[in-house]
């Protein structure tokens, strides 16, 4: 990217505003965050490059970038930010952009495993930690991955075999339901 | 006293012992704890993710049902603490959004959020002057100064305009307090408020050994036998992720340590942990934890 020449585009930075809540505009690159943030090892793009590249526009390198999904959302960042942005919320509007988009996640089992835990969550109104584990499982092959793990935990009495689930299914259902009904 | 109580999904689960010390300490201290009826998941980190309405929505019912029980709102998991304070910053600066999620959740749940419910995290609760003055006297320095990194993870203190209770959310302090009253010697080291991955154990393992393998040696540098969370996910990571050859460090929840220095039986809940604290808590001279 760098070697190449970038036509800036003001396009993207409104939608992220927008959907973030964040004055990604204020960022005068003092590099704070990326100098805070715990998991830069980890990550293709830093903190800091995130919030340029938004207000560049650069947004095919966003979407395909693993920090989106790496981002461990500590809000480290945003207690330093001498502008008051919050890059993890900057990070779940990219997030639900690439998935929107149909763009396969650089990180895919961080994306199933949001989605596994939404799906414990839609069913019931809490999280089944096993269950979710499993589908998460089935859905990234990663069937041996921690297994020893889970069952000290489970000869532990830590993992409940059965899920708990809400009395009034219905109004959390229709609380769940908003988010199609509203205006989003 | 009476407060409502919000234990989340992690302390039905593999928090058990946090929910379980946190209920016998409060029960003990004469505070009624009356968990929320039908409380919900706050959604989490993988709420926020992936979609902002749940991320407001979820917490909001939460909060909804805490405002019709009229008391205020106990929450020992972090995670929970957060979000619930996140929706509440969401629904106070009032955009178009957070009216719209009001009516939707008056529609669903026959009621709306009128902005009055109260939330307290464990710590911040035990360092309010009326829990300070039900400790008093009653708090034994159990523990011999034994050696203790108090460690407060993010989601107590960040971001700090929404979330923290500590006068500087760089340096918390409050539950070095707590445990300085406990008789052990609260550490200064620097990770006190250094992220551990958090949820990131299941997809990626091996961030969250890198980072707690850090935590860990700066709690070791700095003297600590061990260390001590508010946190479910905290506590979990650190007591399942240390892989370095030196012997693991025990991970405590804070009502545990409070637990004992009331003189409860913490034995069923130091059992459930991985890394065993009782040969650490036997040596240093406390016989009860069998």
């Amino acid at each position: 990217m760098a070697a190449q020449q970038v036509i800036p585009s003001p396009r993207l930075v409104l939608v992220i505003e927008k959907a973030s809540g964040q004055p990604v505009s204020r960022c005068y690159q003092c590099h704070k965050c990326t100098g805070g943030c715990p998991v830069t090892g980890f990550m293709d793009l830093m903190p800091h490059q995130v919030v340029r590249y938004v207000q560049l526009g650069l947004e095919e390198d966003l979407l395909k970038s693993k920090t989106i999904w790496q981002c461990a959302a500590c809000r480290t960042c945003i207690s330093r930010c001498p502008n008051g942005i919050d890059i993890a919320a900057i990070n779940d509007a990219l997030k639900q952009r690439t998935l929107a988009r149909g763009v396969q996640p650089a990180l895919p089992a961080v994306a199933a495993f949001h989605q596994a835990f939404l799906n414990s969550i839609k069913g019931k109104g809490r999280v089944h930690e096993l269950g979710m584990m499993i589908a998460f499982k089935m859905k990234t092959g990663s069937y041996f991955q921690d297994v020893l793990l889970g069952l000290q935990m489970f000869r532990r009495g830590k993992l409940r075999l059965l899920p708990e689930g809400l009395k009034n299914r219905e109004r959390f259902r229709a609380l769940w339901q908003g988010e199609k009904e509203g205006q989003r | 006293m009476k407060l409502s109580y919000y234990p989340g999904c992690s302390l039905h689960s593999t928090a058990a012992e946090f929910s379980a010390s946190t209920e016998a300490v409060f029960r003990h201290l004469g505070v009624e704890l009356q968990e929320l009826e039908d409380w919900c998941c706050c959604g989490a980190t993988s709420g926020h993710s992936l979609n902002s309405y749940l991320s407001h929505a979820l917490p909001l019912h939460n909060l909804i049902l805490a405002e019709a029980a009229g008391e205020d709102l106990l929450v020992p998991c972090a995670a929970c603490y957060n979000s619930l304070k996140a929706a509440q910053a969401f629904m106070a600066a009032g955009s178009q959004e957070a009216l719209e999620l009001n009516e939707w959740a008056d529609q669903a749940l026959g009621r709306q959020y009128q902005g009055g419910a109260k939330v307290r995290h464990v710590i911040d609760m035990l360092a309010d002057p009326t829990m300070q003055g039900l400790l008093e006297g009653r708090l034994k320095p159990v523990l011999n100064g034994l050696p203790l990194a108090a460690y407060y993870g993010c989601l107590l203190t960040r971001p700090p305009k929404v979330a923290s209770f500590e006068a500087n959310p760089e340096q918390p302090q409050l539950m070095d307090r707590l445990l300085a009253r406990c008789g052990a010697t609260p550490v200064a080291w620097s990770h006190k408020n250094e992220c551990c991955g958090a949820s990131l154990a299941i997809p990626q393992p091996q961030v969250v050994v890198e980072l707690v393998r850090k935590i860990v040696a700066a709690a070791r540098r700095a003297g600590a036998k061990a260390i001590v969370t508010a946190c479910p996910l905290c506590q979990t990571n650190l007591d399942s992720r240390q892989v370095n050859g030196e012997e693991a460090l025990p991970v405590f929840f804070i009502t545990e340590i409070i637990g004992l220095a009331l003189g409860l039986n913490a034995t069923p809940w130091l059992k459930k942990h991985l890394v065993d604290p009782r040969p650490l808590l036997q040596q240093q001279g406390l016989r009860a934890v069998s």
